[in-house]
């Protein structure tokens, strides 16, 4: 017994000695990679195609963060992370970064010490349900066993909308996406729930889609986004501008498709700062002049990460609702670039 | 003349710490024990120095806090505004309830399938080796994993017997077998219920007297006193009669079908019967290996002379055979009850809420005090196995062969 107790003191003393590390930045560069932690599996968002080669909407922003860094967006090593193991896996530097649907919540900014550095996809907790059932909101779920993915915001938000609503329900802890989908096809469950885009992706990948439904309540605010350690503020900028140079991309016109052209100068000062013609804002970060460009070229502007992996032209299906550019009427907004 | 030589002058030297058989084990058990502290002192330094430096502490003040999610399996009255306190002793409950069934089950199938391995039947003693191979030598999450699988697949799911023509109905409108779990009428007791658990307690009592006082008077008078149809009348006959004279006191709750689920009645959860049964058959396979090696250790003269003494073939096993062999069955019996105990916390593979999916699970994850949750579940399961040593070990020393 005392080998057991000796053991785990040494793993945990092991975990807390990778927290030390510093400077991430100059840990990329030297290992020439960087460690991208995403799900282990979400259609869409990160899961690897047929040839295994990852892809998704949060694999984009992974991309473009090694295509600004190190001018390179295949250098990404990928993390598979469950729901439970992200966080240890961030904070004891297994990963540089995680792009894992992540809620920002206040506890995990400030009480886990971590820096979410902005927000790449407005969701909320939405439930989804056989057709069959004939339930058309979820105020009728009284009594319904729920399949909940254990580990994230969404079984808090769970309780809290059934105490709220003075109804019973029976939970069923499940650990990953995975796992959750055989148990609602075969009726071990009666409904499923997790963030409105996961359903959609989850969804999609039943053989018989139209037979569920996704009822209208989101009972949450679910701003996911990409999040680093707390204490590395030059790394944390780094991160936080690729996104934002992404956001402003789409906003200032600057797709895949011109870049290069744009690239050579145009009158527009702020592409300029962006792309890195005019001003040095790389040299700010400590990157490259070309930093947002290749970032950009990695995987397209933001809209079209949208659009090729979870927009209405994918079997996911999702609009841009919230995640419209704010002069479209939608919450992006990415501060200027200068 | 006679000498007289002096003892050697007992002046302790530094050199004997090494070389003197006397201190040499000493020495180093000392210098061990040293090295062993260091270590740990290091390891413990360490990690309050890197959690320092990360801004972090250990603290178990989000014990008290409420934990905000809820659980499905709960043996105490819990809800999501309870502690992470109540959460996690909802978890040890759970632990204790799938280790304590799962211990019994192994037990008894593990003894029934130990001694059919030994059985004169060709046909009996390969099924139980083949039992046996399987089930040790595949991972218990697989199994785990399977008999879930299986569960639900095979078993209609509460929306199968609704309508009128339902494709599921249930067995003497009383028990539902559905893929959520199994759906028992429930005793509901009313006034004067409880004289009737008194006599009935009261009858197993009487029965327990009755045995103990048969083998006495078998042993000290030669006396064959008949015990199974006296057990029997006493089980039944008491209780039923303090049943209709107290006017029916007791009565029962049938589950039935109302919205997504059946309600009322006792509700054996899917993931608590899969987790069960899977840890009981994978350790009753180990169980039954044990059982097979007591057995062929009580030596075979042991069996001729009871032959000869014209002992039946059950009562050789029952009166002969096992009581020697216990005394090699338990001490291995007791590593398999800990192996079980420990392999529930796989029980998160199946949504079971056990100590690790509350207090390892739900709660390190949304409090994210890694370090304090991964501790106190050490020292929970800690507990749990070193109680169930003391107490195989107080059996144990029961049953040994007693030495004088």
């Amino acid at each position: 017994m005392k080998k057991t107790v000796l053991l785990g003191a040494m793993t945990i003393a092991g975990l807390a000695a990778g927290a030390a590390s510093a400077a991430t930045m100059d840990d990329v560069k030297a290992r020439g990679k960087l460690n991208c932690g995403v799900t282990t599996g979400l259609v869409g968002f990160a899961a690897p195609d047929a040839n295994g080669e990852w892809d998704g909407f949060d694999v984009g922003v992974c991309r473009a963060v090694a295509a600004a860094v190190l001018g390179d967006p295949s250098a990404v090593e990928f993390v598979p992370t469950t729901g439970k193991t992200r966080f240890t896996a961030l904070a004891s530097g297994e990963i540089d970064m995680l792009a894992r649907n992540t809620t920002w919540t206040f506890s995990r900014d400030v009480d886990l010490k971590f820096e979410f550095v902005g927000i790449n996809y407005y969701d909320g907790q939405g439930f989804m349900v056989p057709k069959e059932l004939g339930v058309s909101s979820a105020k009728e779920l009284d009594g319904a066993t729920v399949c909940i993915q254990t580990g994230t915001t969404t079984e808090l938000n769970l309780a809290d909308f059934f105490r709220a609503n003075n109804i019973s329900y029976e939970p069923v802890p499940i650990e990953t996406n995975a796992e959750a989908q055989p148990l609602y096809l075969e009726g071990a469950c009666d409904v499923y729930t997790t963030d409105a885009s996961g359903l959609a992706a989850t969804r999609a990948a039943f053989e018989n889609p139209g037979d569920h439904v996704v009822l209208p309540e989101i009972i949450s605010k679910e701003p996911l986004g990409p999040l680093v350690r707390h204490g590395d503020n030059e790394w944390g900028d780094v991160v936080r501008w690729t996104l934002n140079a992404l956001i402003a991309a789409e906003e200032l016109g600057v797709t895949s498709a011109n870049i290069a052209e744009l690239a050579a100068g145009t009158n527009n000062p702020e592409i300029n700062r962006l792309l890195g013609t005019e001003g040095n804002l790389g040299e700010m970060l400590g990157l490259n002049a070309d930093w947002a460009k290749m970032a950009i070229m990695a995987g397209g502007n933001y809209g079209e990460l949208f659009e090729t992996n979870i927009g209405e032209n994918t079997p996911i299906g999702l609009s841009r609702g919230l995640n419209a550019q704010w002069t479209d009427g939608g919450l992006l907004y990415s501060p200027p670039f200068r | 003349m006679s000498t007289m030589t002096d003892p050697p002058s007992e002046s302790f030297r530094l050199s004997q710490l090494i070389n003197d058989t006397r201190y040499r084990s000493y020495t180093f058990q000392f210098i061990a024990l040293i090295a062993l502290v260091a270590l740990i002192a290091f390891l413990g330094a360490n990690l309050i120095s890197n959690l320092a430096a990360a801004g972090l502490n250990i603290s178990y003040e989000f014990l008290g806090e409420p934990a905000g999610y809820d659980i499905n399996q709960r043996l105490i009255e819990y809800n999501s505004q309870s502690s992470h306190w109540r959460a996690a002793v909802v978890g040890v409950l759970n632990t204790l309830l799938v280790a304590v069934v799962g211990c019994f089950l192994a037990t008894v199938i593990g003894v029934a399938v130990g001694v059919l391995r030994l059985s004169n039947n060709w046909l009996i003693r390969k099924i139980m080796a083949v039992y046996v191979e399987i089930f040790r030598n595949v991972p218990v999450l697989i199994w785990i994993l399977i008999i879930m699988a299986v569960f639900i697949a095979i078993l209609p799911q509460p929306r199968d017997f609704r309508g009128e023509d339902a494709e599921a109905s249930m067995l003497l409108g009383s028990f539902a077998f559905t893929g959520r779990g199994f759906y028992f009428p429930k005793p509901v007791m009313g006034p004067g219920s409880g004289i009737v658990v008194a006599v009935f307690l009261a009858s197993i009592a009487g029965i327990f007297y009755l045995r103990s006082y048969a083998k006495k008077a078998l042993f000290d008078r030669g006396q064959m006193i008949p015990t199974l149809w006296p057990s029997v009348g006493l089980f039944f006959v008491p209780v039923i009669l303090a049943f209709f004279v107290m006017g029916q006191p007791i009565t029962l709750e049938y589950p039935e079908l109302k919205g997504f689920n059946f309600k009322g009645g006792i509700f054996a959860r899917n993931s608590l019967i899969a987790l069960t049964f899977a840890l009981a058959i994978y350790t009753a396979a180990f169980i039954a290996e044990n059982v097979r090696a007591g057995i062929l250790a009580v030596s075979k003269g042991q069996t001729e002379a009871a032959a000869s003494l014209g002992l039946r073939p059950g009562r050789i096993m029952n009166l002969v055979v096992l009581p020697q062999a216990l005394r090699v069955i338990i001490p291995p019996l007791i590593s398999q009850y800990l192996n079980l105990t420990k392999n529930s916390s796989l029980a998160i593979a199946v949504g079971y809420m056990d100590l690790t999916g509350t207090l390892g699970g739900i709660t390190l994850n949304q409090t994210g005090r890694a370090i304090e949750c991964v501790l106190l579940l050490m020292l929970f399961y800690l507990t749990i196995s070193l109680s169930i040593s003391a107490i195989m070990n107080v059996y144990n020393n029961a049953v040994k062969l007693k030495e004088r």
